[in-house]
């Protein structure tokens, strides 16, 4: 899409994205008789490309009263698309590098940004990215509306923006890398609980970025917190499928090559004038892969670490994260408390993780039955077969802990 | 003595028109496990070839300048989506294989017919 969008212009998005949906759509249809051809994605941008030149050359029939005039445009496009072929590794990686900062426009409202790269660089469909919001499916599409309508009557060009353009269009970019990868290491949606292709994909992006910006500490520090992650990620399913918690994994299934390009990413980073959320999420990764194995984790570092992070972005999701690191420094109950009085809960509320979190510190703090309540509430908010079963498996558990309990 | 030759079948996918559409979730799910059923056939070897069909078509009946109706079987309200063409022991075998047809309980119905082979002279 980044490609078709490029040579279109992006007030063509929406052309764009119609004829990657006819491409897909022709794929289902074509594929169950033929297989899956031997290179998919040159399948579908050929298939759109066909479609494209098709609309193009109907709508300027239609739309020229100088049908001559129309055929030379039309030549010189199709040639350009044509000419497009041979040189297909390179313009994907340029024209997916200019499309994030296209994306990135900073006429549009930040969320909007974001939402818009994910659509259109990570294929997002409307529910994942209201998921990565904690919003309403309908709030997106009309986020993703306007800014297409935006960048249509703007005309803004596909040219990569001017050096001092990027600079303030770089913190959208990376945390719409950061959201990709987010969706890939947790799914809101599917049957299962990993989506490795989004998280490769967003590694990918992310030392494209890094090796145009070089110099950006905040780039580095995005890339080492996606690679620390994503070393874990083989261990986080056991053969089946099913969650396995971080105290469960295999350490030694690790990926020791993703933890030493994090490290070194990680010193890439260093130096920095400002410290932002994402060198703190990578240092926090970086204590968990860095450990030898669970009992050695070192939890105070974790949680001064948390404590400047919400300094820095104060999130409610964070807030949940440090109350895991409070009850293992000072106990359930401070991490309880911790929760109680954390800002912004109301935001959280419908966010699966905060009541699995709640439900373990209850279990830890000897009261199972508001555990089995709180385990209840995350199994009613988890969008995943896997979590559902996973947390069947905490409540069976916690209501065990009940009857034992006087 | 040389191996009898293997019969082709060719295995002909009808969809309802007015059939209610799968939602795209479950759509997904058919299209996966259509995937894996080809790629088990190719796997095995006795995937011939296919191909999806096209939705426009003409049916003739009468001789020339008497009637020609537009689109295909647009009497029987069915679509033929595609074809594939197998390899199979014996026309049992075939409807076997096509039994593995991922589409059958969404309305897809499937038709087996032997590929008779006589000398081409």
């Amino acid at each position: 899409m980044a490609i078709l969008a490029r040579r279109f212009g992006p007030e063509n998005l929406a052309l764009a994205e119609d004829v990657v949906q006819d491409a897909l759509l022709k794929a289902m249809q074509t594929w169950p008789f033929t297989g899956v051809p031997d290179n998919p994605s040159a399948w579908i941008l050929q298939t759109a490309r066909n479609r494209a030149i098709d609309h193009l050359r109907r709508s300027r029939q239609w739309q020229s009263k100088e049908p001559m005039a129309a055929g030379v445009v039309e030549d010189g496009l199709v040639s350009a698309l044509r000419a497009l072929t041979p040189r297909f590794e390179d313009e994907i990686q340029d024209s997916q590098l200019r499309l994030m900062f296209v994306c990135c426009h900073p006429g549009l409202p930040a969320d909007a940004q974001v939402a818009l790269t994910l659509k259109v660089l990570g294929g997002f469909g409307e529910r994942e990215i209201a998921a990565a919001f904690l919003a309403h499916e309908s709030a997106i599409a009309k986020r993703l509306v306007r800014a297409r309508q935006f960048l249509r009557e703007e005309k803004i060009s596909t040219e990569l923006p001017r050096p001092d353009e990027l600079a303030p269009r770089l913190a959208a970019v990376h945390q719409a890398l950061y959201l990709m990868f987010n969706e890939g290491y947790k799914a809101s949606q599917g049957s299962s609980l990993l989506r490795e292709d989004l998280c490769a994909e967003a590694i990918r992006l992310g030392e494209l970025v890094a090796s145009f910006f070089d110099q950006s500490h905040a780039s580095h520090a995005l890339l080492a917190l996606m690679y620390f992650n994503a070393a874990r990620l083989p261990a986080r399913t056991d053969p089946t499928g099913n969650i396995l918690l971080l105290l469960e994994q295999d350490r030694a299934s690790w990926d020791r090559t993703k933890i030493s390009r994090g490290l070194a990413h990680l010193t890439a980073s260093a130096g920095s004038p400002q410290v932002n959320r994402f060198h703190l999420e990578a240092g926090i990764a970086a204590c968990h892969a860095l450990a030898p194995n669970a009992a050695a984790t070192d939890w105070e570092q974790i949680l001064d670490l948390y404590d400047q992070l919400l300094r820095v972005d104060p999130s409610p999701v964070a807030a949940v994260n440090r109350a895991v690191a409070v009850a293992k420094v000072r106990g359930a109950a401070a991490g309880l408390q911790a929760l109680a009085t954390m800002a912004d809960r109301q935001a959280v509320e419908a966010y699966s993780p905060l009541h699995v979190v709640s439900g373990q510190l209850w279990l830890d703090h000897g009261q199972p039955a508001k555990a089995v309540r709180s385990f209840r509430r995350a199994w009613e908010l988890a969008t995943l077969e896997v979590e559902r079963e996973h947390l069947a498996r905490r409540i069976a558990a916690a209501e065990k802990a009940c009857e034992l309990s006087p | 003595m040389t191996k009898p030759e293997k019969t082709q079948y060719l295995l002909l996918f009808r969809h309802p028109q007015n059939e209610a559409e799968p939602s795209p979730e479950e759509m997904q799910k058919i299209f996966g496990k259509w995937m894996d059923w080809m790629k088990g056939m190719k796997a095995q070897g006795i995937y011939v070839g296919g191909d999806r069909l096209d939705d426009a078509g003409k049916v003739v009946k009468e001789p020339r300048g008497v009637s020609v109706t537009d689109g295909p079987y647009a009497e029987s309200k069915e679509i033929l989506g595609g074809y594939i063409v197998v390899e199979a022991d014996s026309l049992d075998r075939a409807a076997v294989i096509a039994q593995g047809c991922p589409g059958l309980g969404y309305g897809t119905v499937v038709e087996v017919r032997p590929i008779e082979k006589l000398p081409h002279i």
